[in-house]
């Protein structure tokens, strides 16, 4: 019973995302193109932060390491895009394991700060390699690359209507993952551990095994949102890889509510079209990032799917 | 020049690093050891001392000097009035849990810098130092005042450690360190401690950018870099062991300062943290840190 809703749920959320595209407008099909690919990004960081607990400050590392290996693979190694959007996967995992082994070993306060510094650590290498990653000017990835054929179907990144498709669809599949995870035994030990870790441990379970596995889970989404970005428009920028890259998928779980598999799509999107509406009278984004993030604190710590769920929804996933 | 004066220098520059590190992570270190949270907006405790210190200087008559001195008055006074606000609107109300308070300093780290940004302007400010003594080397000649800094970074050192170790008022922020709930079970006034400690800790970083801002210049994104580092310092220290943070302090600086003139600071950054990811591996404590409680 309990489970139909729930597919209910996200199947008609899902639907009427796909309805969009066809009344609004085209400046709001590519917004939202953008909002999808970004909420990948946020779905993927929900997984260790709202599910496992773990907060993490340096989650632009994992989505700079996907950008950057599209970006690289396919201007300089001359990689077809399915094979570097393959191969950034591979490396995003590869990248999450190695962190997760070395960060995990430190708990709480320890852990934020520990990742928010390798975090600029990978943005410092992107700069410091400024002759391939080009800095803060960036890569672009000509139209003639984007343009390509995936198993003998002609592919076109730059046509605006298969882009939010392909976003889309990539946001359903890991909203999807997201779903059966936190249905799955790995994602109710995950709460465990958040609620009290040391008696999960005592109950006889892995604890250090099943955190690193939320880990490399939500730092290979991290990177497959990377790599996304980076070949659906076609551009992969050292500003991607700093800090605040780092909290926008904080502030996105935040505001849609952390633990809950939509929160994070919510967040981002709410966020994303605020600050778009705001930039036509000022551009101090960060000034309203900064100041969402304080009143989140103060009066919303659950934020809006939370809350809900508290009230009204108590089956929420 | 030839290498040996080369590595002079080199350790020179390293020793001023150091002095700096120690002197900005001071603070943060002192806050969390008292009050076990991490203060994010650290770094722009940091970059508002530099810029009042640039605001002081241009108000002032009377030359470097006097406004330097007016500076260390102003800038501490006007932070902590600000860390003041910070502590009773926002982390009293989120009773200094942990991770809210990273978050909510997060925001205000954002907030402060954006509105450094429309007060002073994007463009980097250089503030001239209160004298202009240079020491000549046979090889080179170096700044008097970089090692006027090494000196007071040492002062205000000795100065922290002995309110600490021998005044009343350290014992009462070492008991609250220790057991906060016995403490009050002592009547001793927790909340007053922390406001006390919080508003220190931001003093002490804007003294520290009064010191500091001749060497480099005043910018609204200038405060990043010192809160990772001082991160770095605290974490390879020990969180909350001070006596850790200045040896940290003086190993990173000196490599920092040795990297920094042989290669590239990028270089220096880069090594300082694979350096953390290091200690951690071996000690996740850090080297003089205790075992959580």
């Amino acid at each position: 019973m309990n489970f139909t809703r729930v597919v209910i749920l996200h199947g008609a959320v899902f639907a009427a995302l796909f309805m969009l595209q066809f009344v609004v407008s085209e400046y709001m099909v590519l917004s939202l193109t953008r909002i999808m690919v970004l909420a990948i990004y946020a779905v993927g960081y929900n997984l260790l932060f709202g599910y496992a607990g773990l907060l993490s400050l340096g989650h632009a590392m994992f989505f700079a390491t996907g950008l950057y290996v599209a970006a690289l693979g396919t201007t300089r190694a001359g990689l077809p895009v399915p094979a570097a959007f393959a191969m950034a996967i591979v490396i995003g995992a590869f990248v999450s394991s190695a962190m997760g082994a070395i960060t995990l070993r430190v708990k709480g306060v320890a852990f934020m700060i520990v990742t928010l510094m390798f975090s600029q650590a990978a943005y410092l290498t992107v700069l410091y390699f400024g002759e391939y990653t080009r800095g803060d000017e960036g890569i672009v990835i000509a139209d003639t690359i984007r343009n390509f054929d995936f198993l003998g179907l002609p592919v076109d990144l730059t046509n605006a209507t298969l882009r939010f498709n392909v976003a889309l669809g990539f946001l359903s599949i890991a909203a999807g993952l997201c779903l059966l995870i936190v249905r799955s035994k790995l994602g109710r030990v995950l709460v465990a551990i958040r609620e009290n870790e040391d008696r999960t441990s005592m109950l006889g379970y892995d604890v250090a095994r099943y955190k690193l596995t939320a880990f490399i889970i939500s730092g290979t989404i991290s990177a497959t949102a990377g790599a996304a970005y980076a070949l659906m428009f076609g551009y992969a920028g050292a500003t991607l890889a700093s800090i605040q890259y780092s909290i926008h998928p904080l502030l996105w779980t935040l505001l849609g509510g952390a633990s809950t598999v939509l929160g994070p799509v919510l967040g981002t999107a709410l966020m994303f079209l605020l600050v778009d509406a705001a930039s036509s009278f000022t551009n101090a984004n960060l000034l309203m990032v900064g100041v969402v993030l304080i009143l989140l604190v103060l009066f919303f710590p659950k934020g809006i799917l939370g809350t809900l769920r508290q009230r009204y929804l108590p089956w929420l996933p | 020049m030839s290498f040996l004066p080369h590595l002079l220098l080199a350790i020179l520059e390293g020793t001023v690093a150091a002095a700096v590190l120690a002197l900005s992570a001071l603070g943060l270190s002192l806050v969390f050891g008292v009050m076990r949270v991490v203060n994010v907006a650290h770094g722009e405790f940091f970059m508002l001392g530099a810029m009042l210190a640039w605001w002081t200087a241009k108000m002032v008559p009377g030359g470097p000097l006097a406004g330097f001195l007016a500076a260390l008055i102003v800038a501490p006074a006007a932070v902590g009035i600000l860390a003041f606000l910070t502590e009773r609107l926002l982390l009293r109300r989120i009773e200094y849990d942990p991770e809210a308070t990273i978050v909510a300093t997060i925001g205000l780290m954002f907030v402060i810098q954006q509105l450094a940004l429309s007060v002073f302007g994007a463009d980097a400010k250089p503030v001239a130092a209160p004298f202009t003594y240079r020491i000549a080397f046979p090889w080179f000649g170096y700044s008097g005042y970089k090692l006027f800094v090494v000196v007071a970074s040492l002062a205000i050192l000795a100065g922290v450690w002995w309110v600490l170790a021998r005044t009343r008022f350290g014992l009462i922020m070492r008991v609250t360190q220790f057991d906060r709930e016995t403490a009050t079970a002592f009547g001793i006034p927790v909340n007053t401690v922390y406001s006390v400690v919080f508003v220190a800790g931001a003093a002490l970083v804007a003294v520290a950018a009064v010191l500091i801002v001749p060497i480099q210049q005043a910018h609204y994104l200038m405060g990043l870099d010192p809160l990772l580092m001082s991160f770095i310092v605290v974490i390879i220290g020990g969180l909350g062991s001070i006596k850790g943070s200045v040896i940290a302090a003086l190993i990173i600086g000196l490599a920092d300062g040795i990297v920094s003139v042989f290669f590239s600071p990028t270089l220096a950054s880069i090594i300082a943290t694979l350096a953390v990811a290091l200690v951690l591996v071996a000690r996740p404590q850090g080297l003089f840190g205790l075992t959580a409680r």
